[in-house]
């Protein structure tokens, strides 16, 4: 489950672009080898938007009613870094599900650059780039 | 009692892929211990290190969130299930995860910064990132070079190519009386580690030009304008325009200072405020003008504190603003300033795209005035000398201020102000008595503007005394003091 579908991938773009310079986040829902959809959340972060993104429990649930909806499984879920590099965080790492696929998309004055695809290690002990 | 715990996608490869399992306990506590002894590895996902539930870890009973029942200890009754369901956070790395840390040293030099909650220990670190260029480590550098390595910004870059002179130390206060005859730079370099050895210091021995200063602004986060002449003070501006960095700007002159930020993203820069330079020679320069010393200590300070302020991300700072202090009134005054939509380098249309021959633009190149000059325009003060010891005496004309006459002059001079010259030509013209005239101040530069008007007038034998009396007292008269 780690090939990013073009679609999918250009949506993110698209949602962090416009985003900017806030973070945006949302869900990948995969269907069989590949990630097939990215699907927006909101961003209910209060620690500010510039830095943080949040993804509630409700929202968590729609992105799983989202996956069965679409016969698929909730792959993982993305977020953007503005102006910093598609590279896991000190926050991202303590706040990391394992088993799931973190896209990081980096946004540099509001132009999406790098995406890079990672997943946390077995002992959380960081994250590896898929 | 076994209760029915639904499980999240990303836990089920600990579960045996079940999207629900059993569980056992009257509690919730109880249940998650349970879940946890029979499924091993759902534990250090579900549990930090101290044994608490992970902030991102949601438990529900039914439909209801723990955090709003009993926490892990809300009841459990029959037919009740247990789901868990993630929140999913992260975000881009913060301060403290970008900058270094502060050693115990460091703590202690910068406790009463860290106690204040708009500095912290996230902007302390900030400003241990940080990395600043004075240009120039004279008046205004002096003060703020200082202040910037007391707060502790750990990169300072000096940008200066003079020597330290005696005329100086009445308001540099980077420079000692010993050092006067040494490189700025390494005087600069030695006050600023001493004082804060945490600090890096950068320095570079040259002018700045159009060729360098992209290249050397590019290593800098924010640009301190220490500079004291237009040309360079136009060159700061556009460089820091093109490459988006902020200018904390300051200027003095006699009793006057001004501050403000420039090049700010969306602010308004020096252009904005002085679209032209003036003309060559209407602003005298310190060396001409005076300058009370304590004056750029005022300003200067005023500009690091901007420059700390932007690092720290502070709101309150002078983008949009500009300071006006008068030391001689004791008053500060602001006026408002906007980003002219106009500008040439910033505006939204900008048509300089690329530094420009500030020289040229400020007009005191000395290509097209100087070329058109004929050749007798100038004398030397050897020339002079030689003139007054064969009897043949010219008529002197002193064009400077009765208080720099007061220092020094050239023996049988006559002291007529530059501001006056013109008004005074007969007078001048029937003193001479057919002699020729040389003018002089103190460094050539108004009595070029003199000798030019006396010629236009009709006195075509006036000649300028290139490098005014400090030359005079260089080479001739070395009794005699300089300012």
């Amino acid at each position: 489950m780690s090939e990013l579908a073009a679609e999918a991938e250009a949506e993110i773009r698209r949602h962090a672009g416009e985003t900017y310079p806030d973070e945006c986040c949302g869900a990948l829902i995969a269907s069989g080898e590949s990630i097939v959809e990215a699907f927006r959340l909101p961003n209910t972060t209060v620690a500010g938007a510039r830095r943080r993104f949040r993804i509630g429990p409700d929202d968590y649930r729609l992105a799983e009613g989202r996956a069965r909806e679409r016969r698929g499984q909730l792959a993982g879920f993305y977020h953007s870094h503005p102006d910093h590099p598609a590279v896991p965080s000190q926050h991202d790492l303590e706040q990391a599900w394992p088993n799931l696929t973190y896209v990081i998309v980096a946004v540099s004055q509001g132009t999406p650059g790098d995406l890079k695809s990672w997943r946390l290690r077995e002992d959380r002990s960081g994250f590896e780039e898929i | 009692m076994a209760h029915r715990v639904l499980i999240p996608t990303p836990l089920r490869p600990y579960t045996g892929q079940q999207d629900a399992v059993e569980a056992e306990g009257k509690t919730v506590g109880e249940l998650l211990a349970s879940l946890t002894s029979k499924y091993g590895d759902l534990r250090r996902h579900l549990y930090s290190d101290d044994g608490k539930l992970r902030s991102f870890v949601n438990v529900y009973v039914n439909d209801d969130d723990i955090r709003y029942l009993e926490r892990e200890a809300t009841a459990l009754k029959a037919g009740d299930v247990v789901s868990i369901v993630p929140s999913v956070a992260g975000g881009a790395p913060t301060a403290t995860e970008t900058t270094p840390e502060l050693t115990s040293e460091e703590v202690q030099r910068y406790s009463r910064h860290l106690i204040l909650p708009e500095v912290g220990v996230d902007g302390q670190r900030r400003l241990k990132a940080g990395r600043v260029l004075c240009v120039g480590a004279g008046g205004l550098g002096s003060p703020a070079a200082l202040y910037l390595a007391a707060a502790g910004v750990g990169t300072i870059g000096v940008i200066d190519f003079d020597a330290v002179d005696l005329s100086n130390l009445q308001r540099q206060i980077l420079h000692s009386t010993p050092d006067v005859g040494r490189s700025k730079l390494q005087s600069a370099r030695e006050r600023l580690t001493a004082l804060n050895p945490n600090v890096k210091v950068e320095s570079y021995e040259t002018a700045l030009t159009s060729k360098n200063a992209l290249d050397i602004f590019k290593n800098y986060d924010i640009i301190l304008d220490g500079t004291d002449n237009f040309a360079t003070r136009y060159l700061v501006n556009d460089a820091c325009v093109l490459l988006g960095k902020p200018n904390a700007y300051g200027s003095i002159f006699r009793f006057e200072g001004q501050a403000s930020v420039f090049a700010t993203k969306g602010g308004p820069c020096y252009r904005c405020l002085y679209p032209e330079p003036p003309p060559p020679g209407l602003v005298p320069s310190c060396a001409e003008g005076g300058v009370l010393g304590v004056l750029p200590g005022v300003i200067g300070t005023i500009q690091a504190t901007e420059t700390i302020k932007l690092m720290l991300g502070a709101e309150g700072t002078l983008v949009g603003r500009l300071l006006l202090y008068d030391a001689w009134g004791m008053r500060f005054r602001e006026l408002k300033l906007r980003r002219d939509p106009e500008c040439p380098v910033c505006g939204d249309k900008p048509t300089v795209r690329e530094l420009i021959d500030y020289d040229q633009f400020c007009g005191v190149a000395p290509t097209t005035q100087a070329a058109a000059r004929p050749a007798d325009f100038e004398t030397t003060v050897l020339d002079l000398k030689r003139a007054i010891d064969s009897g043949a005496g010219p008529y002197i004309l002193d064009v400077r201020e009765p208080n720099e006459y007061q220092i020094c002059r050239i023996p049988g001079s006559v002291l007529i102000p530059l501001g006056q010259v013109a008004s005074r030509v007969q007078e001048i013209s029937a003193a001479a008595e057919g002699r020729p005239v040389v003018v002089h101040c103190k460094m050539g530069g108004r009595s070029a503007k003199a000798t030019q008007l006396l010629r236009e007038r009709g006195i075509g034998r006036a000649q300028n005394l290139k490098g005014g009396i400090l030359a005079w007292i260089d080479q001739v008269d070395p009794k005699q003091p300089k300012y």
